[in-house]
């Protein structure tokens, strides 16, 4: 079969469709490499010339495996994959030959457009496969008719499609979901986003500038203040003059920090985008949680595997609370420890604080009236810091974001004799009126301290706030400079009402699409199940379900598609009269398709003759029907059903 | 055993047989089964369905779901571009052996739903695609090689479709009692055989249908428009004009003229021979072991010639 030019095109069109996404995220080369093989393949067509050997193909081949392997320096993994499937999508195009070739290159793009949801299960990702799906099913029609026009294909496409709707909906609520992984995942098949267990001047910065979704979360009942709203994340121990690292326990089974004198409960759900981390947010100081989880000494609360897969999951915390009253020694002598022979001026300035106060709560408040009196700065673009950074900051710059705050202000704590920590986190939110719920972004990633006094436990001190109170009580747009805040996403700055509600209405979109298809999960199944009242929900009992749906609306498909391929004769002269045929018929008289009645007639006479006058007045009443204008056709038509009726061989 | 109840069954679920008159492709007649694609197809949608499991890509299920509901709803669509069709086969014209004998079946869609790419190919790899529009009835010709002179059958024909999507295959086996008459291969230009004298009639002119060379009175059963309505008009009566053919050569193309080459050989000359005496205008007659055409020079007398000699010696009824 000789393969036209219109079919290629189309081919080209499927795979074009189904790489551009993918040009976002793999290299460089990758795309211009098959940027430049499609646009060989159309310069080939366009000039009707012949395709390349198969030898060529198989060296460019041979150098895209050798380009993966220098780039990825492996041959396994999903990007590996996703690289190779497209590239060879790309490459099938230039030796497609006969139908079966062309057959390949079709399943071949039916098989790429599902690694494109690997990077991204978006609405608008929904929205581009099924465009895509549209132009390959076209296509595919094509390459059967190959004669058929655009149109009528694109129809047929479109029908095949939309009939399938039904019957996909059925199979994705009921087909009996298990939890992946089947196999080991390869390494790359997660990517990490959002806050690092590690803090150094600028990384907490950096997030801010990103307006993507960190978790969003829905209270039972009123949510607290916007300046209560903690989200407790890692908590920093180690400083070796410019990165916070954790504390030597990490994220192990230790017996959990010690709470009491709670007040102020609080119930609510997260609903976490995956991280690839092993912590779970909570408000300070959670207590419980609905989800298999621990938590460390320092309350952080994690669970064994990182979070690959958005988490849904409920807690309670206690904004009131009394933290390790009772601190080991262990610890307390760990949260004093600072690098001795860095940022002289700071200890000094720490010294001269220990010496005017009594005791340690004094010592915070002088702190925190420092920062409050001096001249500091909350900017998103700090200046440069030099060895001593804490030194350079305190003196000189007096320009930094939370992440400067809290760590020099551990650290003076802690030159003051005070253990203190840093917690990192998120803190605030945005609430959507519409969904009802609080959106907690990136943007909102933030560092604070604690610092441990005798009988009052490890006590939150935000020494952002005391610089920016705007900060923690309003968000960060209100707590930044006016020519800053330009630099956030646009979606933090602009307080315009209709774009506020626009982008609130989206977020509710998102947010469902998160909760009911993406996050449609063996736990979902079951609650949504068990809401639409079904009982017993079993893997068999769902398939069968889903079984007998299909089958039904197979069943109730066919009998409209089979509807309208035999228009119903309407005459009804004529149904009368082929019943009579059918009489006949029976008794071995059959009419030829040339014989009229009459003809017809004179030779059934001849066979039967005793019923000569019954065939004469049908076959007269007939004609006169048919052929003869009758004013009163009703009654001859009624004649007629009558004579047929009683008609008996 | 096994392959006597395989042919029983076969036979019970195709029931061939031949048929005359309309064939409407019904349930009963329409078999649908998976194409390799289709094979191929489901196992690239496991691969699928196991990709979206283990990396929990729920969009990927409703890919996988989609395409899967497609390929299992194009099994309808593939039965219904054949479902309620009309054939009938038509008249084949006849042809000489070694030419291709054009099968003519008559396609009628009588619903709203436009057919395509139907496929009519006999068991020896001879086909023709043809689509039929909605409402429409459409002629397919389907040429066959004619190997022997004679009556030739179609044979059982089969009708597929893959359309949509080739993931099925439907079809229904035809197998019409349409017949077309093959006549002997023509031999090789050969000479005529000499006009036998012995006849008597060779030299004088005949009538025949050239040159006009008189009138002569009305005789009951003359043709009308040899009529001599001029003549009529100048009141002489019913007169008929007379025609003759001035070399008519009385020629008779004898069987036993050829004595020593096989039966099929002679008729192959013998039908050189028809062609020729036709094409030249000339009169002859035709003698076959048993029958006898009396020289004649008509396109009726030439296709009766060429009838007998294609059934000579044939047994009466040979049922394609």
């Amino acid at each position: 079969m000789n393969l036209n030019a219109p079919l290629i095109y189309g081919l080209l069109a499927c795979v074009l469709l189904i790489s551009a996404p993918h040009a976002d995220h793999l290299p460089l080369w990758v795309t211009l490499l098959g940027t430049t093989l499609l646009g060989w393949r159309a310069y080939l067509l366009i000039g009707n010339k012949p395709l390349p050997q198969r030898w060529l193909l198989l060296c460019i081949m041979t150098g895209c495996v050798g380009g993966i392997l220098i780039s990825f320096h492996t041959l396994f993994g999903r990007d590996v994959g996703v690289t190779l499937l497209v590239l060879l999508a790309a490459l099938k195009l230039l030796e497609v030959r006969s139908a079966r070739d062309a057959t390949i290159v079709i399943y071949l793009a039916c098989f790429v457009i599902i690694t494109e949801f690997f990077y991204s299960q978006s609405i608008l990702a929904a929205l581009f496969m099924f465009a895509t799906l549209l132009v390959v099913v076209t296509t595919w029609v094509h390459l059967q008719a190959d004669k058929l026009d655009m149109r009528p294909r694109l129809r047929i496409a479109a029908m095949l499609l939309l009939q399938a709707v039904p019957l996909t909906l059925i199979l994705f609520v009921l087909f009996p979901r298990v939890q992946g992984p089947l196999w080991g995942m390869p390494q790359d098949a997660y990517a990490s986003s959002g806050l690092d267990d590690k803090m150094a001047p600028g990384s907490v910065g950096k997030l801010a500038l990103s307006d993507a979704v960190a978790f969003r979360a829905a209270f039972k009942g009123d949510p607290p203040r916007h300046d209560q709203m903690y989200w407790r994340g890692p908590v920093l121990w180690n400083f070796d003059g410019h990165i916070w690292t954790p504390g030597r326990d990490g994220f192990s089974r230790t017996r959990p920090g010690l709470l009491d004198n709670l007040t102020s409960p609080i119930d609510y759900t997260v609903t976490l985008e995956p991280h690839n981390k092993v912590w779970l947010f909570t408000l300070e100081m959670p207590t419980l949680i609905s989800v298999p989880a621990a938590m460390t000494k320092d309350f952080q609360v994690w669970q064994p595997a990182p979070v690959t897969s958005r988490l849904r999951y409920s807690a309670h915390s206690q904004l009131g609370y009394r933290a390790n009253a009772e601190e080991d020694t262990r610890q307390l002598e760990r949260a004093l420890v600072i690098p001795r022979n860095l940022n002289p001026r700071a200890q000094q300035l720490a010294a001269d604080w220990r010496a005017q106060a009594v005791g340690d709560e004094d010592v915070m408040r002088i702190g925190l009236a420092y920062f409050n009196r001096e001249d500091f700065h909350y900017t998103l673009s700090p200046p440069a810091l030099g060895a001593n950074e804490i030194d350079d900051f305190m003196f000189t710059t007096r320009k930094g974001f939370c992440e400067h705050y809290a760590s020099s202000f551990v650290y003076l704590m802690r030159a003051a004799g005070v253990p203190a920590r840093v917690v990192t986190g998120y803190q605030g939110g945005e609430f959507n009126s519409l969904g009802n719920y609080y959106i907690v972004r990136q943007s909102d990633a933030h560092a604070w301290a604690e610092v441990w006094l005798r009988g009052r436990g490890w006590v939150r001190v935000d020494p952002t706030a005391a610089i920016a109170p705007a900060r923690v009580e309003l968000g960060m747009a209100a707590a930044l400079p006016e020519s800053e805040s330009a630099a956030l996403p646009l979606i933090e700055r602009t307080q315009l009402p209709w774009l506020v509600s626009f982008r609130f209405n989206l977020d509710m979109l998102t947010n469902q699409w998160n909760q009911w298809v993406l996050g449609y999960n063996p736990e979902r199944q079951f609650a949504f199940l068990t809401r639409l009242g079904m009982e017993d929900i079993t893997w068999q009992h769902m398939a069968l379900t889903m079984l007998g749906g299909l089958a039904l609306l197979v069943g109730l498909f066919t009998l409209l598609l089979l509807r309208k391929l035999t228009l119903r004769k309407t005459d009804a002269a004529l149904r009368c009269y082929l019943k009579y045929c059918r009489k006949l018929e029976k008794k071995g008289m059959v009419r030829g398709a040339h014989e009229g009645p009459q003809d017809f007639a004179l030779r059934a006479a001849e066979i039967f003759p005793q019923h000569i006058t019954a065939i004469n007045t049908i076959t007269g009443l007939y004609v006169a029907l048919r052929y003869e204008n009758q004013p009163d056709s009703a009654l001859t038509l009624q004649a007629l059903r009558r004579e047929v009726a009683a008609f008996k061989l | 055993m096994l392959s006597a109840l395989r042919k029983q069954f076969r036979l019970w679920l195709f029931r061939p047989k031949i048929e005359s008159g309309t064939v409407t492709l019904n349930q009963r007649r329409i078999f649908i089964i998976p194409t390799r694609q289709g094979i191929g197809f489901v196992i690239v949608l496991l691969i699928m369905l196991l990709g979206d499991i283990n990396y929990n890509l729920s969009l990927g299920y409703v890919l996988t779901f989609l395409l899967g509901t497609t390929a299992l709803m194009t099994m309808l669509h593939t039965f219904r571009n054949m479902a309620q069709l009309e054939i009938r086969a038509g008249r084949a014209d006849a042809v000489f052996s070694g030419d291709k004998a054009q099968f003519v079946f008559h396609f009628q869609n009588n619903g709203r739903l436009d057919r395509y790419q139907i496929k009519l190919h006999d068991d020896n790899g001879h086909s023709v695609t043809f689509d039929i529009p909605a409402l429409q009835s459409v002629e397919v010709k389907l040429p066959l090689p004619a190997e022997r002179r004679g009556w030739m059958g179609s044979g059982r024909l089969t009708l597929h479709t893959e359309f949509p999507l080739g993931l099925y295959h439907a079809w229904s086996y035809l197998q019409f009692d349409t017949r077309c008459l093959v006549y002997p291969k023509p031999a090789a230009p050969q000479p005529l055989p000499a006009s036998s004298d012995q006849s008597g009639s060779g030299k004088f002119f005949v009538a025949g249908d050239d040159d006009f060379s008189g009138l002569r009175n009305y005789v009951a059963g003359d043709a009308l428009p040899r009529i001599a309505w001029k003549a009529l008009a100048r009141e002489q009566g019913l007169q008929v004009k007379q025609f003759s053919s001035p070399q008519g050569h009385e020629l008779w193309l004898d069987w036993a003229q050829l004595p020593s080459l096989g039966a099929e050989r002679r008729l192959e000359i013998l039908t050189r021979w028809v062609l020729d005496a036709d094409a030249q205008g000339l009169h002859y007659g035709l003698r076959l072991p048993g029958i006898e055409f009396p020289p004649e020079h008509s396109a009726t007398h030439k296709t009766e010639c060429l009838r007998a000699l294609a059934l000579c010696g044939l047994p009466d009824e040979v049922k394609p």
